[in-house]
């Protein structure tokens, strides 16, 4: 970041800005019981945009990573059935270790920044995404197969065909769970110096100052709910049969 | 970081565990050692059990209840869902500064994170128990709150089981931060690298990984324990 003087200059940041934040007198923060500097807010929102892409991009490529990652496994054990307990516990492990101890164990490997931060909130993901994939081709009933191979299909074509679409709720079910969840963790990268927007929560003089705090959780939070919908959307658009069912 | 070799560090994370060392940030102070690590997972482990504690004393009669009558069920997925949006360390970062530090102020906080997928689980499992089980339940004379207490939450371990792991999953690795609302905990070690440096950086993700582990593993021997012989065979 440049200069204050600089950035005041050229209108980035409201002129009181740093003088308020380095000051105990100032206006908002002097008054007990101040939770949240509305002026402050509105002069200082465009701070949010960088961090806000940022974090975007760190959840967008984990999760791209951990879906890849998670359906070939899936798919990779739907065929060999014995692969299925040791996967399942496998990924298990990786969901149970704490993200924050993630980062500091592949520190020695990786180092500092955005790369450690992708791979930890990828391997968090694996679980949820493998797990709900395997559950969804396990519910799709034996007739259907049994239909499709009648009329000639190959296990390929059946696999692509008949149970991967009708598997399509229980695997956006689990998408939403793992974009949802990565969303709200990803505000931890900023202890690897990974940036996102806990970089507003966590960075320097951030943690004292509520209104910081509370803009960037209602970002992270309004960002889950609109991935949420955009997915919840899509599961709709991919299995019209669904709505057809209903009418 | 200008790290030797991956080996090397960890090599010295252990060590860092079992005896004190001299800082390579402060220089000459000697930091960490057993009993500091010991402080650490004992003060770790304190916060985590009464946060799971307090959760469980909300969430579990309320998600029992919720799911008994059949009701609320906008309510009980909303939470969940909810619930994993939080991003932690705004939240452990607004205790500090709006309510307070210590482990008065923390333990309830991190009990909220653990609420959701208590109720949530809880709530699901009762629902899943058969109707035609909780008809016969009643034909035989048995009153609501024991139809919930005899019949619904026996049927219901293993999905009210998922549901506290969830909530120890969140609470243990959320109690990491908990260094920055004046709680001692593993998270020391990592948060405070100027004191500490990378040795002990390193060694508290390692201690805090184990621990997780440990206490799912727990969890999932509890699990075993807790549910009754005959749903172990159905699903065998």
């Amino acid at each position: 970041m440049s200069s204050p003087a600089l950035l005041a200059a050229a209108g980035q940041v409201g002129e009181g800005f740093f003088h308020e934040r380095s000051s105990e007198s100032l206006p908002c923060q002097a008054k007990a019981g101040e939770v949240f500097c509305w002026d402050w807010a509105r002069e200082n929102i465009d701070r949010y945009g960088a961090p806000t892409l940022q974090h975007l991009e760190i959840v967008l490529l984990s999760v791209l990573i951990g879906f890849v990652v998670a359906f070939a496994l899936a798919l990779f054990a739907h065929r060999t059935r014995w692969l299925q307990p040791p996967l399942l516990a496998a990924t298990g492990v990786l969901y149970t270790i704490p993200s924050i101890a993630f980062f500091f164990l592949l520190l020695p490997l990786t180092g500092f920044g955005r790369d450690t931060a992708i791979i930890v909130l990828a391997a968090y993901t694996l679980q949820i995404i493998y797990r709900n994939t395997i559950l969804g081709l396990d519910n799709v009933p034996a007739s259907v197969k049994d239909a499709a191979r009648g009329m000639g299909y190959t296990p390929r074509q059946i696999l692509w065909r008949v149970e991967l679409p009708l598997a399509i709720p229980e695997i956006i079910a689990g998408l939403r769970v793992a974009v949802v969840s990565t969303i709200a963790i990803a505000t931890l990268a900023v202890l690897i110096s990974a940036g996102g927007l806990g970089t507003q929560i966590y960075g320097s003089g951030n943690l004292t100052f509520p209104t910081s705090i509370i803009i960037a959780a209602a970002i992270v939070i309004l960002m889950a709910l609109a991935f949420d919908l955009v997915l919840l959307s899509l599961q709709r658009l991919a299995t019209p049969w669904r709505r057809a069912a209903l009418r | 970081m200008s790290s030797p070799s991956p080996i090397a560090s960890i090599g010295g994370a252990i060590e860092f565990i079992f005896a004190s060392q001299e800082s390579n940030v402060t220089g000459g102070k000697k930091v960490g050692g057993f009993d500091k690590s010991l402080e650490l997972v004992v003060g770790h482990l304190e916060v985590t059990f009464l946060a799971l504690g307090l959760a469980l004393i909300v969430a579990l009669p309320l998600g029992l209840y919720l799911g008994h009558r059949g009701r609320g069920e906008l309510l009980a997925v909303g939470i969940g869902n909810a619930g994993r949006a939080i991003p932690e360390l705004a939240v452990i970062a607004l205790v500090a500064t709006l309510i307070g530090v210590g482990m008065r102020n923390v333990a309830p906080v991190l009990a909220l994170l653990g609420i959701a997928p208590i109720i949530v689980n809880a709530y699901v499992g009762v629902r899943q128990v058969d109707p035609a089980v909780v008809e016969a339940a009643r034909g035989m004379g048995m009153g609501e709150l024991n139809v919930i207490r005899k019949v619904e939450l026996p049927l219901a371990v293993p999905t009210v089981m998922g549901g506290v792991r969830g909530a120890a999953i969140v609470i243990v690795a959320t109690a990491t931060i908990a260094p920055l609302a004046g709680v001692e905990t593993l998270g020391d070690f990592i948060l405070n690298r100027n004191v500490y440096g990378e040795n002990g950086l390193l060694a508290g993700a390692i201690l805090v990984a184990l621990l997780a582990l440990l206490l799912e593993g727990a969890l999932a021997l509890l699990q075993r324990r807790l549910t009754s012989d005959g749903l172990k065979l159905k699903t065998a």
